[in-house]
């Protein structure tokens, strides 16, 4: 029963959707841990970075335009969005951001329905995208392959900012010590605009990436911000190493959880029980294992802030 | 803010919700009837959300949780022909009671923004069960056959008398949350939310006081979830979907956080703008949206200390 | 003491506005229409609306000579808020009758208050196990079909293959598992593995089809309505497994094959789901109701349209039988258990539990002489099929 080839692919589909919820999580934790700031409507991003890749592909009939010019598009907003509505929010409390991104929420969910209609859009693939590579009996969709690839040179260059660069030493010392950083004498709020498009542009890159992967729909958003929420969480705020960290597992085992917990439950339930139990558990494993981590961890794996 | 006009926007509200069956009957339209109800209802659960919220700092995201479990203890009664209001109203404030013990004691580990992603994670397992509960409807839910039966004393499945039920519910848990944070315990919740280190150094259990609020919180939803499946006559896992938990938070917001009457102004605003927007246009959330971040710009203390601070201003 | 006053005057006003006696015919018919027109699942609503339009329009917008408007409320797929439109439309509206209803939650929530109201409920979709059974009502009927039956059907047909192994695929909630307990009835094959995935949120199926891979089936059954379709599909074709057949059950319909094709999806053409109804379905109402549906629309009208118009023609083929006396309640009953209206499906009768014993087909997907996607009949699988779960159901059959 138990297949090596299976559980190899099932690390496969584990990473891809790991890395697709790294592009989220990347962006989403700087924002909350440098500006303090809980921005549900990161998720508006992405759909709204999916609807824009797939219109410029159905106008031009290149995805990869699509991808190209979807990214700088909603950069743009990402930015304006920053510096016109976010900015007065960053001295309130958590809960007045929610309500103000929540009703950023409801305004681009409908602004997407004026506009593209209930349907949601569809993107068709180019050629060279469509089929699947062999490797050991088993055959990976190429597509996916370039979405892994993707997000690894990401991962990568997301590291070497944060790690190498001025600007990536202000991000993690505005993420440890916020108050530090602007007693020196920078200009914080540049650093807030930058880390805010960055993550608007990923967030971008993620919905026009899974758009042809899942379906590209309004809703689309607020579905995967909560598990991005749940990586960003495990991971420890404000932690690029951490989200990855936490989206790698996120991804994993959610994988892992709907290939194989069935089978494990059968192996001490009747086949009855474990049908039922199986799928259930499966749905709860990733806030299962957030409530775990934060239980013996309440920063987080990689807590950022210092003070 | 006013004290005295808050007091009178109160009191004008409760005297039109006391005017709404009348309204209805005089009109024929028992819409209303219905409409009014479902907000003094979900009153009661943003009434006890500004417990631990508005007077404790814990922003919980999973408080429908609460409101579901209520409400599922009361479908499950009556599915198992035990439809008596004597049994299933206490059991289920008790058995929220538990629920809130427990994951209070997991979730209050953490603080700040893991305090809230910790309840919704929580709350969207609750959430996940519901679905896979199979025998009781699974996400399709469960028609309640029978409202709470309390024998001759009073008879529900009258529309008007689970009205005026839920309208005497609703001033009750109001005057209960009064007595509460003007109590000692009150005050010490209040403390530790603006100094828990002051307040752990003076020597209190801060952890204790919050638990408790967290339960009786907990309780109070879960009263709202009784009263909620008499209501709908019917029981679903949606109930306790995170964005309903949302729904709550931003009805305490929109009325007016940590005040006292503020949670039901804004329960009733949310049900009213949802109703008269989508009247207006099928694309009532384009306006819904930015009025929430206006409110969150322009009335800080929700819509309550918005014109009550207004009406002192004026006078 | 003042809330015992108020009650009083309640209950004074309640004697004086008592309703007297309804005028013997009526001025204008009123029918309330709860869908679902916001959100993804709006392009279903939008579907039964403009097959109801086609209805009106060839009823000459009159039932029995009476005016008769359609009123549609946005149920949002929340039960509660299904449940309040529907008291908006009893209590506010005062409509006569009620019709519509895509989900089994939306329509239970609401059943008790239609079935309170004294008003006929014509359920459009929603084919929930209680509503056959145990909650079966005499002023419920249905236009549609039980859940169940149509998975029935295609356990039936991989049988007559000769499909020996099936893999099953499907989401975790009520009507996912009856689905996947229909076809279970019926397939006397072996079921090599099934997955029940996470609804509505899951649109990656990365690991079910790994593992359906493995498994090796000669079939796979999938049912994924609404927005999971296209990803489905899509990601079938991307995990290569070109091979395997796949067979669908209100997964590939009018609505998701415009979409399917948008995408190029080739390896939808050629595939096979079972339906009481396709386009092609040659009865002469039929016929004539998709014709004018894709004049007017420039669109093939899908299984809910149909099932949407079939509601209203069998509310005027009631309302014209008692000459639009509408207090007549029995009589229109009786009419609509004759099944006697111009329906798409052509002849059929009503079970005991008022729902239709009508056929089954096996459908194609193919391309029309335009080049557009519909799907086609390959042949008759259930011949006049009843559900199971008319034994639970206490109304015994008198007509």
């Amino acid at each position: 029963m138990f297949d090596p080839n299976l559980l190899f692919e099932q690390f496969f589909n584990g990473l891809q959707l790991g890395l697709l919820l790294f592009l989220l999580a990347a962006g989403l934790t700087l924002v909350f841990g440098i500006m303090d700031m809980m921005n549900l409507a990161h998720g508006s991003l992405y759909m709204l970075g999916a609807y824009v890749a797939a219109q410029i592909t159905l106008w031009t009939g290149s995805f990869v335009l699509g991808v190209a010019v979807s990214l700088p598009v909603i950069l743009l907003l990402g930015v304006c969005l920053e510096a016109g509505l976010l900015r007065p929010l960053y001295a309130r409390g958590h809960l007045d951001q929610v309500l103000a991104t929540f009703g950023m929420i409801l305004f681009f969910n409908e602004f997407v329905r004026l506009v593209w209609g209930p349907e949601g859009i569809e993107v068709p693939l180019p050629d060279f995208l469509k089929g699947n590579i062999v490797i050991f009996d088993i055959p990976l969709p190429n597509y996916r392959l370039v979405v892994i690839g993707v997000g690894l040179i990401v991962a990568l260059m997301m590291y070497l900012l944060v790690t190498r660069t001025r600007t990536g030493m202000l991000i993690r010392a505005g993420a440890s010590n916020r108050d530090m950083v602007q007693a020196l004498g920078i200009d914080i709020n540049r650093v807030f605009t930058l880390v805010f498009g960055i993550g608007a542009a990923l967030a971008a890159l993620a919905g026009a990436l899974a758009g042809p992967i899942l379906a590209v729909t309004i809703g689309m958003g607020e579905n995967i911000l909560i598990q991005v929420l749940v990586v960003i969480v495990i991971g420890g705020i404000g932690s690029i190493r951490g989200a990855f960290v936490g989206a790698m597992l996120i991804g994993i085992i959610d994988i892992l959880g709907r290939s194989f917990l069935d089978t494990f439950f059968k192996l001490f339930l009747p086949v009855n029980a474990a049908e039922t139990a199986g799928p259930a558990v499966a749905s709860m494993l990733i806030y299962i294992l957030m409530a775990a981590v934060l239980f013996f961890k309440p920063q987080g794996l990689f807590p950022a802030k210092t003070g | 803010m006013g004290n005295r006009a808050q007091i009178l926007i109160v009191g004008t509200i409760f005297l039109g919700l006391a005017l709404v069956p009348l309204f209805a009957e005089l009109t024929q339209t028992p819409f209303y009837l219905d409409l009014a109800r479902r907000m003094m209802i979900l009153a009661i659960g943003a009434l006890s959300l500004n417990l631990i919220m508005g007077y404790g700092g814990l922003i919980s995201f999973g408080h429908a949780a609460y409101i579901g479990i209520g409400a599922y203890t009361v479908g499950i009664c009556a599915e198992h022909e035990l439809v008596s209001g004597f049994i299933q109203w206490p059991l289920a404030i008790l058995v929220s009671g538990v629920f809130a013990i427990i994951f209070g004691l997991i979730s209050l580990r953490t603080r700040g923004v893991y305090f809230i992603m910790i309840t919704l994670a929580l709350a969207q397992m609750m959430y996940f069960l519901g679905v896979s509960l199979d025998r009781y409807g699974g996400d399709d839910g469960l028609p309640l056959i029978e409202r709470s039966n309390f024998g001759a004393l009073v008879d529900i499945s009258n529309n008007v008398t689970l009205y005026f039920i839920v309208l005497g519910a609703l001033v009750l848990s109001l005057f209960f949350c009064k007595r509460l944070i003007n109590s000692r315990f009150g005050m010490v919740l209040q403390g530790t939310r603006s100094n828990e280190t002051r307040m752990k150094t003076i020597g209190f259990p801060t952890l204790r006081y919050q638990l408790t609020a967290f339960v009786i919180a907990g309780m109070m939803a879960g009263f709202a979830g009784a009263l909620l499946a008499n209501h709908t006559d019917f029981i679903n896992p949606d109930m306790m979907h995170w964005t309903r938990s949302g729904d709550l938070i931003i009805m305490v917001l929109l009325g007016g956080m940590g005040s006292l009457a503020g949670p039901v102004v804004g329960a009733l605003a949310f049900i009213l703008l949802e109703e008269l927007l989508s009247g207006v246009t099928e694309y009532w959330q384009l306006i819904f949206g930015p009025f929430l971040i206006l409110v969150v710009l322009f009335a800080r203390g929700g819509l309550l200390g918005f014109f009550a601070d207004k009406e002192q201003r004026d006078g | 003491m003042k809330k015992i006053l108020v009650y009083g005057i309640s209950a004074l006003a309640l004697c004086f506005t008592a309703p007297y006696a309804i005028a013997a015919k009526a001025k204008k018919i009123k029918i309330g229409f709860v869908t679902t027109l916001s959100g993804g699942a709006g392009v279903i609503g939008k579907d039964m609306r403009q097959s109801v339009e086609i209805a009106l329009d060839h009823l000459g917008k009159k039932m029995g000579g009476i005016p008769v408007e359609v009123l549609f409320e946005d149920d949002q797929v929340k039960p509660e808020v299904g449940k309040q439109k529907t008291e908006k439309l009893l209590n506010k509206d005062k409509v006569d009758f009620l019709s519509g209803f895509i989900w089994s939650h939306v329509l239970l929530a609401s059943r008790n208050s239609a079935v309170k109201s004294g008003k006929f409920l014509i359920v459009s979709n929603a084919g929930t196990s209680k509503i056959a059974g145990r909650l079966c009502h005499k002023n419920i009927f249905s236009t549609s079909w039980q859940n169940d039956q149509v998975p029935m059907a295609l356990g039936e047909v991989l049988n007559k293959r000769g499909v020996k192994s099936l893999y099953i695929v499907a989401p975790n909630y009520a009507a996912g598992r009856d689905m996947v307990a229909g076809v279970e009835r019926t397939f006397k094959g072996k079921v090599l593995g099934k997955d029940l995935t996470k609804w509505p949120t899951q649109l990656d199926f990365s690991a079910e089809l790994a593992k359906a891979r493995a498994a090796n089936p000669e079939g796979v059954f999938i049912f994924y309505p609404g927005r999971a379709t296209n990803a489905f599909f899509r990601q079938y074709a991307q995990a290569g497994m070109t091979k395997t057949p796949l067979y669908s059950v209100f997964s590939v319909d009018s609505l998701s094959l415009p979409k399917l094709q948008q995408a190029k999806l080739q390896n939808v053409l050629g595939t096979y789901s079972t339906q009481f109804w396709s386009p092609d379905l040659d009865t002469p109402v039929n016929k004539k109701f998709v014709e004018d549906y894709r004049t007017k629309f420039n669109a093939y009208p899908s299984h809910y349209g149909a099932q949407s118009y079939d509601s209203i023609m069998m509310i005027a083929d009631a309302v014209k039988a008692v000459g639009g006396d509408l207090s007549k309640m029995d009589a229109m009953r009786d009419q609509m258990r004759k099944a006697s209206y111009p329906s798409v499906r052509g002849d059929f009768s009503y079970g005991n539990n008022h729902f239709p014993i009508q056929d089954f087909y096996l459908r194609e997907v193919i391309k029309d002489s335009n080049g557009n996607w519909t799907t086609k009949i390959v042949q008759k699988v259930y011949e006049n099929h009843q559900d199971v779960y008319a034994k639970k159901c206490k109304m015994k059959k008198s007509w």
